[in-house]
């Protein structure tokens, strides 16, 4: 119990999936100007991520591992994704139309997120046991809604400021994200 | 090997059942229309409109958002189209617009006052003073407008100044809203007499920076029997002269008056040529807009 908790803290702070690991970088910058839609993308990718590591998870070991071809692993992860993605876009189309265009291209762009790929990656090399990767696998999940959250909420000030023109947008964007980076590198004394 | 191919077939295979049979359950109902306007536009994704490509211009236009003719580049042609699948009649008789260049000072009669060493962009140069030439509000000649044409319509002349194919124009606006300077106009063809100058500073600076500019002697708006033509003032404090193009009759009075010939009267366009177009390269596709974007 205690080493699944210690799993969640380091996945959600420590090993932030954005702020340390640099993976997602896309969605962060892409679907962060407003805080509902850095909430609904973090919803969708924490569905995708969280299926998509437990579904490869499977596949790795009993179908990969199992024949000896371990060497299709990005293949057939891609794949896991990319179906769970064309899943969940039929969903949200469904259930929030809202959420669909505000989310936009971003939303299909999950296919390819080095985030979602990444930790399902990372779960199989790091050799945890089922538990122990649902586990990381929601921790980084939940790591990379909180960053996106905080983010937005920072730009939603940002809008308000008075910032120099040559400043404005994506350059200020990215000199917040680095610094907020910095920030999360105080965790690391965290364990 | 063996395995590898079977097993990789499988995941597909299972993947793509499950796909399909969420298709059918998720399935959402969209208008039907939206399909059969993007069908009928040439999906060419020029942007012309404003949206972003056919199929956002086919669910604005669905949505009534934008009118059925809102396709430049398309003409008449796509218009019908889509006027069909709405079920409205299409403007037929609609008059088309192409761009003017209010601007005549060429480097023959407009001079540098400073040697531009930048970029040959006209948004770079308007960065540095407004440009190297004397006159602050007219053409820089860099050619933003001829890089940004989709149908090569502009082309740069010997003296500096954009010359618009008034043939091959389709009136997208394009050159219009990236004119750093907005000394190009949408006008439509049936206008023939035009202020070839956009200097709003008094009569003496403009006529020292430019040899062809309003000088503001408002004998234009004295001798026009429409009342088509003012000079009018900006908030600023700066004022030119502007034609009213709905009471204006082309009769160019105020041109054979000005006295720095800033007004100018052009030669009506030939109606009996067929508009300028590239031949379609597809002719079994009846989209074709044959718009030229494809060469």
């Amino acid at each position: 119990m205690k080493d699944l908790f210690i799993i969640i803290v380091s996945a959600v702070l420590i090993h932030n999936i954005i702020l340390s690991q640099f993976l997602g970088v896309c969605p962060f910058l892409g679907v962060s100007k407003k805080l509902s839609s850095a909430l609904g993308m973090g919803a969708a990718v924490t569905f995708v991520m969280v299926l998509a590591s437990t579904i490869t998870w499977i596949i790795q070991h009993f179908v990969l591992a199992y024949y000896e071809i371990e060497y299709l692993q990005t293949i057939a992860f891609i794949l896991v994704i990319a179906s769970l993605v064309q899943f969940v876009e039929m969903v949200i189309r469904k259930f929030s139309p809202a959420l669909y265009k505000s989310l936009g291209v971003y939303l299909p762009l999950i296919t390819t997120n080095c985030a979602v790929l990444g930790v399902a990656i990372l779960n199989v090399q790091t050799e945890y046991t089922f538990v122990e990767g649902l586990f990381n696998s929601v921790g980084n999940a939940l790591g990379f809604t909180l960053a996106l959250v905080l983010f937005a909420g920072i730009r939603e000030r940002l809008e308000l400021a008075d910032i120099p023109a040559s400043l404005q947008g994506l350059p200020i964007a990215l000199i917040t994200a680095a610094l907020m980076s910095m920030a999360f590198l105080g965790f690391t004394g965290l364990l | 090997m063996y395995y590898a191919v079977v097993s990789l077939a499988i995941m597909g295979g299972i993947f793509g059942l499950v796909l399909a049979f969420a298709s059918r359950k998720f399935a959402v109902e969209v208008d039907p229309r939206v399909e059969a306007i993007n069908e009928a536009l040439p999906g060419a994704n020029c942007g012309a409109c404003g949206y972003p490509g056919c199929s956002g211009l086919a669910e604005a236009i669905a949505e009534g958002k934008a009118p059925v003719d809102a396709c430049v580049p398309g003409k008449e042609a796509v218009a019908k189209k889509v006027a069909e699948v709405m079920g409205v009649e299409a403007n037929a008789n609609k008059e088309r617009s192409i761009a003017q260049l209010m601007c005549q000072g060429g480097n023959d009669k407009c001079k540098n006052i400073y040697e531009g060493m930048g970029f040959e962009d006209c948004h770079s140069a308007v960065a540095h003073f407004k440009g190297p030439k004397a006159c602050n509000y007219g053409c820089l000649g860099f050619g933003s407008c001829e890089k940004i044409c989709p149908f090569g319509a502009i082309k740069m002349g010997d003296n500096g100044l954009p010359i618009i194919d008034p043939y091959l124009c389709t009136g997208c606006g394009k050159c219009v809203q990236n004119c750093p300077q907005q000394v190009l106009k949408l006008v439509g063809v049936s206008h023939l007499v035009h202020v070839r100058c956009s200097n709003k500073d008094k009569g003496k600076f403009a006529k020292q920076a430019c040899s062809v500019a309003c000088i503001k002697c408002r004998l234009c708006e004295k001798n026009c029997p429409q009342d088509a033509i003012h000079v009018v003032s900006d908030e600023q404090g700066g004022s030119v002269a502007v034609i009213d193009y709905e009471k204006c009759t082309n009769c160019g009075i105020c041109a054979t008056k000005c006295p720095t010939k800033a007004i100018e009267k052009i030669l009506p366009i030939d109606n009996t040529v067929p508009p300028k177009t590239v031949e379609p390269e597809d002719t079994t596709n009846s989209n074709c807009g044959a718009c030229g974007l494809c060469k």
